[in-house]
């Protein structure tokens, strides 16, 4: 085969591939962020549907939806671990990453397409893997903490918390993976003239979240692998009965778990930044400033883990260390909530739909970060540890913060990415919808919480009564909304518009927008210079 | 806010105009339910009473604060909490401020040229150290608070509390042989004044203002020891002994739960404290203790029998409840 024959057979395929060829043997990264954002929707209707399970339980008390105990536990693992690793990690890192950082740094794809393509089909592997620790048997009922001894065989025999497990190596090595292809992608493809101190700040997003990802990952990966040693292989790593200790799968849990927050959050900061800055029509204040709060955020994360541990094994000395670091974290987030409102003073601000979620993004983060602060405190920790004003506040940061980012991100680039726009009128009740919904479902359980109701409980006593019942309804509002976003959904699939490149004008500046919408497959013709 | 929205179709508008109302109302509505949620429910707590004369200090529906505190280290927590949660609301309520402002001031239909600032190196150094000093007033009585809630030496008396899958074990370290354990009761052997979920068959008996130190363990899996009302919390950890201490203000029932996931009864191992005044707790502990001595399980109910005798002599005198001289000594 001459090098003339392999050009042209290069040349034409593309569009013209078959299906199986186009999405199974994917190696462009725009098609291999579809599949990534597909599957992020996919996981997270089931991840919402197991959350309406759980509201519908919780409605009342006594409810008898769910009997058994061992039943909700495996919900409560399902619902947390496709959250975070099959709907949030996916939609923002390997869908909007891979979309979005090649074409906006000027390169042509990814730096390793086919490391690509095997990240997302691990990532699917592990979906797999965690319905089945959710289906097989009365299924892995351990909490997405995974804590020993109750996940050691003695307490959870059978194979279902061994998928859970696994589920978790095969989500983390596809997160490994991605990471390292945007390491390499970032650090050496950058258009000419592009300088790491212009690239956008959805970029530098990807970066630190990629080197956190790097850093942290392994540590999850030894501390499950020592946990399935201890299920399978009689060893006890963290078995107290043969000289192991339970503390130190929480330390090196907590090692991954709190970078992992940084993980889920950033690049819906770096999405925020984007849309905050195209809609007022001006360029972000204070860009230094936001990239190195960015970074100061990822390193700070890795040495604050064990406040999520202060009523744990941890002693009084370190409560104070852990606390005071905790504290720190709130610096460089001030710093980024008071950049975001600078980008907008002054400006020309148009609330299309990614704007209202963008500021919806701003203002739940910083309720979700208030609570952060009160929970920083490890003397208060005695009282919310683990209550229901904990769950409150990391859906405040996640629920409303890294979907908002999604939300943000996907009415902001789908036309780009899809060349259909979103109908502006649902947009907007969708967001109002959702805005409405999640308040009412998350607000009223830091009551709940304050008055001592502990998480992961399929019944309560009836004192708890009235605020789960207005959470319930909350979450019924969220669900309708959902409802709304399919439509959109539908009318944007079913749409003929002919789009722009740049549909959003002045104040959308990244590369993205000089090439057609949809994004050709192929996206430069020539190489862009940045000046 | 006479901005049109371009896009909407005719018969959209409307709604649309509502929504972009609404958005007003819903901001008002939030600020007033974090106002409410911060306002603090100072008011004197009345109790239900239990047969024995009991304030019950259960959990109450619609409670949107902490359960009343019942200890001096549920007091310190409680002030703790005001004061963060003070300061944290006054910075929702600055950016909640600041987003509206911009939202309104600088929308497209008032401002259409944007300005070019990126930069403003002074502000940008404001913004960074005010939330730092901020944190660190936060952080002075936080810390004010590790201190007090780790000083557990010296007690009054030591309680070894065990978790079991799904039960507590108490052992009353200074008292040989009075060791038993507390399941919750089932729903359908709930007597009048016991509650669901709360009440367990076998209370941990306590003589009130005294320092108690909890000694907490598990014999399987992980559990937690969470009395709210009393600023108790630690997880009880296999292998490992933790020390927590309070000392309970007034005779009384609390109440507890298990709050790390111990498997499918997670949710049914509650704690029950009743407080007793000095002199009834050391009735019941000498009978415990000679039951105990006689190979037999201590005297769980009697507690209830002297709690009784004591209700009836403090009516006789004409008095509410229990009240003792020890309670107003300190």
């Amino acid at each position: 085969m001459s090098a003339t024959a392999l050009h042209d057979e290069h040349a034409d395929h593309s569009h013209q591939t078959g299906f199986i060829r186009r999405w199974l043997m994917s190696t462009n990264h725009k098609d291999i962020g579809t599949l990534y954002m597909t599957w992020a929707i996919i996981a997270g209707i089931e991840g919402g549907v197991l959350s309406m399970i759980m509201r519908m339980q919780l409605a009342e008390p006594g409810n008898t939806l769910i009997t058994s105990g061992q039943t909700w536990n495996a919900i409560v693992t399902a619902h947390g671990l496709i959250m975070i690793f099959f709907l949030v990690m996916p939609a923002l890192i390997g869908g909007f990453g891979n979309w979005m950082v090649p074409m906006m740094i000027g390169a042509p794809d990814m730096a390793f397409p086919r490391l690509n393509n095997m990240s997302f089909w691990f990532l699917f592997m592990g979906f797999i893997f965690v319905n089945l620790g959710l289906l097989i048997g009365p299924g892995s009922g351990i909490g997405w903490t995974l804590y020993p001894p109750l996940s050691d065989s003695t307490f959870q025999p059978g194979p279902a918390v061994d998928f859970t497990l696994f589920s978790l190596h095969l989500a983390g090595i596809s997160s490994l993976l991605g990471a390292i292809n945007f390491i390499a992608t970032i650090l050496n493809m950058r258009a000419p003239g592009m300088t790491m101190h212009k690239m956008p700040l959805f970029v530098w997003s990807i970066l630190v979240t990629a080197f956190l990802l790097l850093l942290a990952i392994p540590v999850l990966a030894g501390a499950i692998t020592m946990l399935i040693m201890d299920r399978n292989f009689g060893t006890s790593f963290f078995e107290p009965g043969g000289g192991g200790d339970p503390v130190l799968f929480q330390h090196l849990f907590w090692f991954f778990g709190h970078p992992e927050v940084y993980i889920m959050i950033l690049p819906a900061f770096g999405i925020v930044s984007t849309v905050v800055a195209t809609f007022s029509k001006k360029p972000v204040f204070g860009y230094l400033g936001m990239v190195y709060a960015m970074i100061a955020i990822g390193f700070i994360g890795f040495v604050v883990w064990a406040h999520h541990m202060f009523v744990s094994g941890i002693s009084h000395d370190s409560k104070i260390y852990f606390e005071a670091a905790t504290l720190v974290v709130a610096v460089p987030t001030g710093i980024k909530v008071f950049s975001w409102i600078a980008t907008m003073w002054g400006g020309s601000i148009e609330l299309k739909t990614p704007m209202l979620w963008a500021i919806g993004f701003i203002f739940m983060f910083v309720v979700g970060g208030a609570t952060g602060v009160v929970l920083a405190n490890a003397g208060l920790d005695t009282d919310l540890h683990n209550t229901y004003f904990l769950i409150a506040h990391f859906h405040y940061v996640l629920s409303m913060g890294a979907v908002f980012g999604i939300f943000a991100g996907f009415y902001f680039w789908i036309g780009k990415m899809y060349g259909q726009q979103y109908p502006e009128f649902w947009g907007k009740v969708h967001f109002w919808t959702f805005f409405i919904g999640v308040n009412l479902t998350f607000f009223p359980q830091h009551f709940l919480g304050l008055a001592g109701m502990p998480r992961r409980y399929p019944d309560y006593p009836a004192a708890f009564a009235g605020w789960n019942y207005v959470s319930s309804v909350g979450s019924m509002v969220t669900s309708v909304s959902t409802l709304v976003f399919f439509y959109i959904l539908f009318k944007i699939f079913t749409g003929k518009q002919v789009l722009a490149d740049n549909y959003w004008g002045e104040g959308a500046t990244t590369l993205e927008w000089t090439v057609a919408s949809p994004a050709p497959h192929h996206t430069f013709e020539e190489v862009p210079v940045i000046r | 806010m006479t901005h049109r929205l371009r896009h909407a179709r005719p018969e959209a508008t409307e709604l649309a105009e509502l929504m972009k109302r609404s958005n007003r109302y819903l901001l008002l509505a939030l600020g007033g339910c974090t106002a409410l949620a911060l306002a603090h429910p100072a008011v004197a707590a009345t109790f239900p009473k239990n047969s024995a004369g009991f304030p019950i200090h259960a959990p109450t529906p619609w409670e949107w604060w902490f359960q009343p505190a019942a200890s001096p280290i549920q007091k310190s927590i409680d002030w703790v909490m005001q004061f963060v949660l003070w300061i944290m609301f006054g910075v929702v309520l600055l950016v909640a401020g600041l987003l509206a402002y911009v939202m309104v001031k600088f929308h497209a239909s008032k401002h259409p040229i944007p300005s070019t600032t990126t930069h403003n190196t002074l502000i940008e150094v404001v913004w960074t150290l005010v939330p730092a000093l901020l944190l660190i007033i936060i952080f002075v009585p936080s810390l004010n608070l590790i201190y007090q809630q780790s000083d557990y030496k010296n007690p009054y008396m030591t309680v070894r509390v065990t978790g079991h899958q799904w039960y507590w074990e108490y052992d009353y370290l200074g008292a040989k042989g009075v060791d038993f354990t507390s399941y919750a009761v089932p729903p359908n052997e709930l007597k009048p004044g016991e509650i669901k979920q709360l009440s367990a068959d076998h209370p941990l008996v306590l003589p009130a203002n005294q320092k108690i130190v909890f000694q907490i363990t598990s014999g399987d899996v992980l559990h937690s020891f969470f009395i709210p009302s009393l600023g108790v919390q630690r997880y009880a950890i296999p292998g490992q002994y933790w020390h927590q201490w309070t000392e309970i203000d007034a005779p009384g029932i609390y109440y507890g739960e298990c709050n790390q996931i111990c498997g499918m009864n997670h949710d049914n191992m509650p704690i029950e404290i009743v407080a007793l005044p000095m002199a009834q707790f050391q009735a019941w502990l000498t009978e415990a203790k000679a039951d105990a001595a006689q190979g037999n399980v201590p005297p769980i109910h009697k507690f209830e029998v002297l709690a009784e005798a004591a209700a009836a002599k403090s009516a006789a005198i004409a008095q509410p409840g229990i009240r003792l001289a020890s309670s107003t000594s300190k």
